[in-house]
């Protein structure tokens, strides 16, 4: 009788001690875990005026929180895509001479069409659409 | 009352209280064996020295550090152009840092080629390991603090590789994050694992470490016990005090010399204020440390068999190196109790090669 006492004495202080401890880790974990903080949905932006980009080089545009490659290739052509590489996150840029886009972390490179040329990226980059209005130079994401 | 009763009368009342007495008694009798391979002895002390130098020099930089995006790059170039030896301050914290893995990483090889991971010292080689670990933590979360393009981009890189991971890795880059992307949360969370949550390991595990050593006694290596016991003769020793630690000492001051000379005539770069939306720039590449994964993911193609990612092989095969080389001495020995010895050097010898040619590969390339 005393030894069933003993063991339900256990287990209760037992099972009570790892409650306690889960009850103090629980809110800990979940402090440690980021909130989400609710963004508002950008769907197109502004990227300048046209006169503001060479032909044949590109710049990053800030699209919400992210980075996107504005590539001006010709008097009236033009691409967008997101500047995040597709392999480790680096912000890719535009080349110019070689006419690709280019990461400089581990030496990705994709076409003119986002598509890998060569590198570790396994995927091709997403792509903006472009359009003029006016003299102004909108990126948009694609429907 | 004289100078010296008045010293002996309070060393005794210390004495009484703190047990001084049993301490130098350890310290007389505690021996260092004394034999060809000594000197590889000397690194483990010389990484705690480094330790202590990151700890002091650090305490001097939180006086001035501000870990916000707005502040944290102004508050370095304040350290170092306004704060009288603040560039010195800081280029000693960060060349003992790289100093500090280097001598890590000695003493660890060391142990390996001289067996001193064999039973019972288990647990003071998976401790050691374990401080590895911490020691790159605390590099890989420093690097941030100037919030500088290289640091940032080598965060982003970093944080995603932690991202690859299946199942947990979304999670686990958040936790890292403080958020989905690389940003002041993560400056600031990463001020706190480097100041707060890593010493604060850091010292639980180089207690168990030095605890460890004290209880087993330091190892010789078996070539070495077994020319001794056919001789039938004792390993030669050292006195640990003060024969060994005064040699310990001027390892110290010789490390002291390398650290300022370096410090003083390779002063610690600022580079550019991290700008999150710049492209990555060319040349970019990790510190040394880093440099051999760097160069593995940088050769892997994006995909390699059935469609599985190149990145993600690359990250479960560091995941299994570590986890193998962790476990060494549970595989260094067959099941009769024998040890696998040309197989722990191979693989020993394998790993430095590995480690020494992609490193200088990835600083080339």
């Amino acid at each position: 009788m005393a030894t069933q006492r003993r063991t339900i004495l256990n287990w209760l202080l037992g099972t009570g001690f790892i409650a306690s401890i889960i009850s103090f880790l629980y809110p800990a974990f979940k402090f440690m875990n980021p909130p989400t903080v609710p963004e508002a949905a950008v769907n197109e932006v502004s990227a300048g005026r046209v006169a503001d980009l060479e032909p044949n080089s590109g710049k990053i545009i800030r699209f919400g929180s992210k980075p996107v490659l504005l590539i001006r290739l010709s008097q009236t052509e033009w691409r967008a895509f997101s500047a995040v590489c597709t392999h480790l996150n680096c912000t890719v840029q535009y080349q110019p001479t070689g006419r690709q886009i280019w990461c400089a972390c581990h030496n990705g490179l994709y076409n003119l069409n986002g598509q890998v040329v060569s590198g570790p990226p396994p995927r091709p980059l997403e792509e903006y659409a472009v359009r003029l209005r006016g003299d102004e130079v909108i990126i948009a994401r694609r429907a | 009352m004289n100078l010296l009763t008045a010293i002996k009368r309070i060393r005794s009342w210390l004495d009484e209280r703190l047990g001084l007495e049993d301490i130098k008694s350890f310290l007389v009798h505690k021996t260092v064996p004394r034999h060809s391979a000594t000197l590889w002895y000397y690194f483990g002390g010389i990484t705690l020295f480094l330790f202590v130098i990151q700890v002091l020099t650090g305490i001097l930089l939180l006086l001035y550090y501000r870990p916000t995006v707005s502040e944290a790059y102004e508050s370095v170039q304040f350290i170092m152009t306004r704060v009288q030896f603040g560039w010195l301050v800081r280029s000693i914290h960060s060349w003992s840092a790289n100093l500090m893995i280097f001598t890590a990483f000695v003493h660890m090889f060391s142990v390996v080629f001289l067996r001193s991971f064999r039973r019972p010292r288990e647990v003071v080689w998976l401790s050691g390991i374990a401080m590895l670990g911490l020691a790159l933590g605390f590099g890989f979360s420093g690097y941030l603090l100037p919030w500088n393009t290289i640091s940032y981009f080598a965060t982003k890189v970093g944080t995603d590789m932690a991202a690859s991971m299946p199942g947990i890795g979304y999670y686990v880059a958040r936790f890292l994050r403080g958020g989905d992307d690389v940003g002041g949360a993560t400056l600031t969370r990463f001020f706190g694992f480097h100041v707060a949550v890593l010493p604060g390991f850091m010292t639980v595990l180089l207690l168990v470490h030095l605890v460890l050593v004290q209880k087993f006694g330091i190892s010789s290596p078996p070539k070495i016990e077994q020319k001794y016991q056919r001789r039938g003769e004792p390993i030669p020793a050292m006195k640990f005090f003060p024969n060994f630690f005064l040699r310990e000492l001027m390892a110290w001051y010789a490390t002291l010399g390398v650290l300022g000379s370096l410090a003083a005539i390779f002063p610690w770069e600022l580079g550019t204020k991290a700008d999150p939306f710049a492209p990555a720039p060319a040349g970019i590449r990790p510190e040394w440390y880093f440099l051999a994964p760097f160069y593995t993911l940088k050769l892997l193609p994006s995909h390699v068999w059935w469609g599985i990612e190149g990145e993600l092989i690359g990250l479960a095969g560091f995941a299994l190196l570590a986890f193998f080389w962790a476990a060494l001495p549970f595989w260094a020995i067959n099941r009769q109790g024998v040890e696998r010895s040309r197989l722990v050097t191979g693989v020993g010898v394998a790993l430095l090669a590995y480690l020494a040619s992609f490193s200088a590969l990835g600083y080339w390339r």
